[in-house]
C-alpha cells in the first residue's frame, strides 16, 4: 500500500514504477537512513505510540467506579455511532474544515504580493500579518466576541453602512459556525503565511525574470510559475490545515458561553471528546470517539495523498 | 532594487490590499492594548467604550505583583528553546531520510509517523502524564518540553522542502566521496534554511502559547510558563481583564522579537548554486 509518490531518488535509481514501497529494496538501499530516523522514532515510541496503544485498549473497556478497567468489547464504539450529538458534531467539524481551508488562498496571495521586488515596507507588513499568531487564544476569543456582539459590536456597525440588519452572530444557530470559522481563518492566516513565504522564497528569481522578458504579466507569472513551484508546499499546508481544523477545539471553547443557544450547532468532535473525557468521566467512550475521528482524518489524508499526484509538481 | 521612484498602478493596488488586510489583522491587538489601559470598572461597562476614559498604566505593573511573572517568563523560555531545538534536530534528520533516501519500509514508517499528527492531542494527555510521572519529572522544566520535542508536523514540513531540491547536488557530493551525514549536514541542510527558520518560528509560537499540557504537568506556579500562569487571573466570578490583557501583551512581545529576528532567514532567497546545467 503505497500512497506516497516515488521521490526523485527512486527515478534516479532507475526504477520507473511510481511505487517506492520498501517491499523490494532498491539497488541503493541506504542503511544509514535508519540512523537518521532513530532519534525521532524513539521519541515517538515513548511519548506517542505507547500512549496511543494504551488508549486504544481503554476504548474497549469501561472505567470502573473503583478504578480499574472492565473489558466490554465494542460497546463504546456502538454507543458513539448511535449518538445523535456525535453526528451533529462531525457535521459541524466538516464545516469548520471547509471554512478553515479558505486561509490557504488568502495566505498564498499575500505571500506572493509580499514577494514583489522593490515593494516598500514589506517587513512592516510581514510583522503586522503575523500578529494574530502571537496573540494568546484567550485574548482572541474576547476580542471577537466583542466585535460580533449583537447590540453594539463593530461587525454590525460596519455592515449597517451597507444596509444589513443587525444580527446576533454567535448566538444564532444558523450563523454561529460561520462566525467561529471566520475567526479560525483570521487566526491561522499568519501561520500559513510563514510557511508560504518560505516556499515562495525558494523559487529562483530568474524564472520570473525570464517570464517577464517573454512578456508574461503578473497574473500569468503567478499561475505558471508561483503555483506549480509552490505546489509541494501547498500540498503540505492543505494536509495540515485539514488535520488541524478537524481537531478544532480551543477557539470554540473560548468563544461559546455555556448558556449560548447555539452551543450544539457549534460543538466540534474534539469538543465533545473533551466533555465526555474530562467532564462526564466517560473515558472509554471518549477514547472510542477520538479513534473514530482519527479514522476520518486518516481517510481524508489518504485521499489527499492519492490526489496529489495529479497536481503536485516535485523537482 | 528600484533606484527610481516610479509609481506604478500595480504597487499602489498591492499596498491598498495589504494595508486593508493589515488593519483587519492588527485590530484585536490594538483592542488588547486599549483594554489593558482601562480601569477594571470601565471594562465591565455596557456598551463598552472604545478608547479608555483615562489612560491608566497600573495594570502593567500589577502583572508583576499578581504573578511570579519573571519565573514564568523564564519557564516559557526554557520550554520554547527545548522544543524548538529538539524539533529542528530530530525532524530535519528524519525528514532528510524520508525525502532523499531509499530504504526498506520507508513509506510504511512515514505513514506511521504521520499518524501522530492525526491524534487529537487531548487524547494522549493522560497517558503522557503517567510517563512524566513515572520518570519523576512532574513540576520540572523537562516535563514542559519533552513530548513536544518530537513532531510529525516538523518532519512532514521539512520533507516537503527537501523534496524540492535538485538531485545533482547529492550526486556530485557522492561522487566526491562524501558520506550521508556529511551531505545532509553541509550541503542539503543549508539549502532549506528558510524552511528551518519557518519551522523554528512556528514551533516557538506553539510552545510559547501551549496551555493544556503545562497546566497538567506543572501545577506549581513557580514552574508554570506564562501561558498557563495567565489563566489563574481568570476569576470564578470576575476576571481582571486589564491585568490579563497587559499580561498577555507582555507575554507576546518576546515572540514578536523572535519573529522579527528570524524572518530575515525565511525570506532570504536561497542561491541555488550548482543547479546550473
Amino acid at each position: 500500500m503505497s500512497v506516497f509518490p516515488a521521490t526523485a531518488a527512486a527515478k534516479a535509481a532507475g526504477r520507473s514504477r511510481t511505487s517506492a514501497s520498501g517491499t523490494r529494496p532498491g539497488p541503493r538501499n541506504q542503511r544509514s537512513a535508519y540512523w537518521f530516523i532513530a532519534p525521532l522514532g524513539l521519541g515517538f515510541a515513548v511519548f506517542y505510540f505507547w500512549p496511543l496503544l494504551q488508549t486504544l485498549y481503554f476504548s474497549f473497556t469501561e472505567f470502573g467506579a473503583f478504578g480499574g478497567h472492565t473489558f466490554i468489547g465494542t460497546d463504546n464504539y456502538l454507543r458513539v455511532i448511535k449518538d445523535v450529538t456525535v453526528w451533529q458534531a462531525l457535521g459541524n467539524t466538516l464545516i469548520y474544515c471547509v471554512i478553515g481551508l479558505m486561509a490557504l488562498p488568502v495566505a498564498i496571495v499575500v505571500a506572493s504580493l509580499l514577494n514583489r521586488r522593490g515593494l516598500r515596507g514589506v517587513s512592516v507588513y510581514r510583522a503586522l500579518y503575523f500578529i494574530p499568531f502571537v496573540t494568546l487564544p484567550v485574548a482572541v476569543g474576547l476580542v471577537w466576541n466583542w466585535l460580533y456582539n449583537g447590540d453594539f459590536g463593530l461587525v454590525n456597525e460596519i455592515l449597517s453602512w451597507f444596509g444589513v440588519d443587525e444580527h446576533y452572530w454567535v448566538s444564532d444557530p444558523s450563523t454561529a459556525v460561520y462566525a467561529i470559522g471566520t475567526v479560525m481563518v483570521w487566526s491561522t492566516t499568519g501561520y500559513y503565511l510563514v510557511i508560504f513565504m518560505a516556499g515562495v522564497k525558494g523559487i529562483p528569481q530568474d524564472y520570473y525574470e525570464a517570464a517577464e522578458l517573454d512578456g508574461a504579466g503578473p497574473l500569468r507569472r503567478f499561475f505558471t510559475i508561483t503555483l506549480p513551484l509552490l505546489s509541494p508546499t501547498i500540498f503540505f499546508a492543505s494536509v495540515i490545515c485539514m488535520i488541524n481544523s478537524l481537531q478544532t477545539f480551543d477557539l470554540i471553547y473560548i468563544m461559546m458561553a455555556e448558556k449560548n443557544p447555539a452551543i450544539g450547532d457549534t460543538q466540534s468532535v474534539v469538543g465533545l471528546f473533551y466533555k465526555w473525557a474530562f467532564i462526564e468521566n466517560a473515558q472509554g467512550a471518549a477514547a472510542a470517539l477520538a479513534f473514530l475521528l482519527m479514522l476520518v482524518i486518516a481517510a481524508l489524508t489518504y485521499l489527499q495523498f492519492r490526489i496529489q499526484k495529479r497536481w503536485v509538481h516535485y523537482a | 532594487m528600484p533606484d527610481r521612484k516610479r509609481i506604478d498602478s500595480g504597487s499602489v493596488a498591492t499596498h491598498a490590499v495589504l494595508s486593508l488586510g493589515a488593519l483587519v489583522m492588527t485590530f484585536p491587538f490594538l483592542w488588547q492594548l486599549l483594554t489593558a489601559l482601562k480601569t477594571l470598572a470601565e471594562t465591565s461597562q455596557v456598551p463598552p467604550t472604545f478608547l479608555p476614559k483615562d489612560w491608566n498604566w497600573d495594570s502593567f505593573e500589577e502583572v508583576f505583583t499578581a504573578l511570579p511573572f519573571r519565573e514564568m517568563l523564564t519557564n516559557s523560555l526554557i520550554n520554547t528553546i527545548g522544543r524548538t531545538v529538539g524539533q529542528l534536530v530530530f525532524c530535519s534528520l528524519a525528514a532528510y531520510a524520508f525525502a532523499r533516501m531509499q530504504f526498506r519500509g520507508r513509506n510504511v514508517l512515514f505513514a506511521l509517523f504521520l499518524s501522530v499528527l492525526m491524534v487529537p492531542s487531548s487524547l494522549l494527555v493522560l497517558p503522557q502524564y503517567d510517563i512524566i510521572q513515572s520518570l519523576g519529572l512532574l513540576n520540572s522544566a523537562p516535563a514542559l518540553f519533552l513530548p513536544g520535542m518530537f513532531s510529525a508536523f516538523g518532519t512532514f514540513m521539512l520533507r516537503q522542502f527537501f523534496l524540492t531540491l535538485p538531485r545533482e547536488l547529492e550526486e556530485a557530493a557522492r561522487i566526491d566521496g562524501a558520506g550521508s551525514f556529511r551531505i545532509f549536514w553541509s550541503i542539503m541542510l543549508p539549502l532549506i534554511r528558510p524552511a528551518l527558520a519557518a519551522l523554528a518560528v512556528i514551533t516557538a509560537m506553539w510552545s510559547w502559547n501551549d496551555l493544556l499540557w503545562p497546566l497538567i504537568v506543572n501545577t506549581d506556579p513557580e514552574k508554570m510558563p506564562i501561558s498557563a500562569g495567565l489563566t489563574s487571573l481568570e476569576g470564578q466570578y470576575e476576571t481582571n481583564y486589564p491585568v490579563m490583557m497587559a499580561g498577555s501583551l507582555i507575554a507576546s512581545l518576546p515572540m514578536l522579537v523572535v519573529y522579527l529576528f528570524l524572518q530575515r532567514h525565511f525570506v532570504q532567497s536561497v542561491a541555488l548554486s550548482g543547479s546550473k546545467s
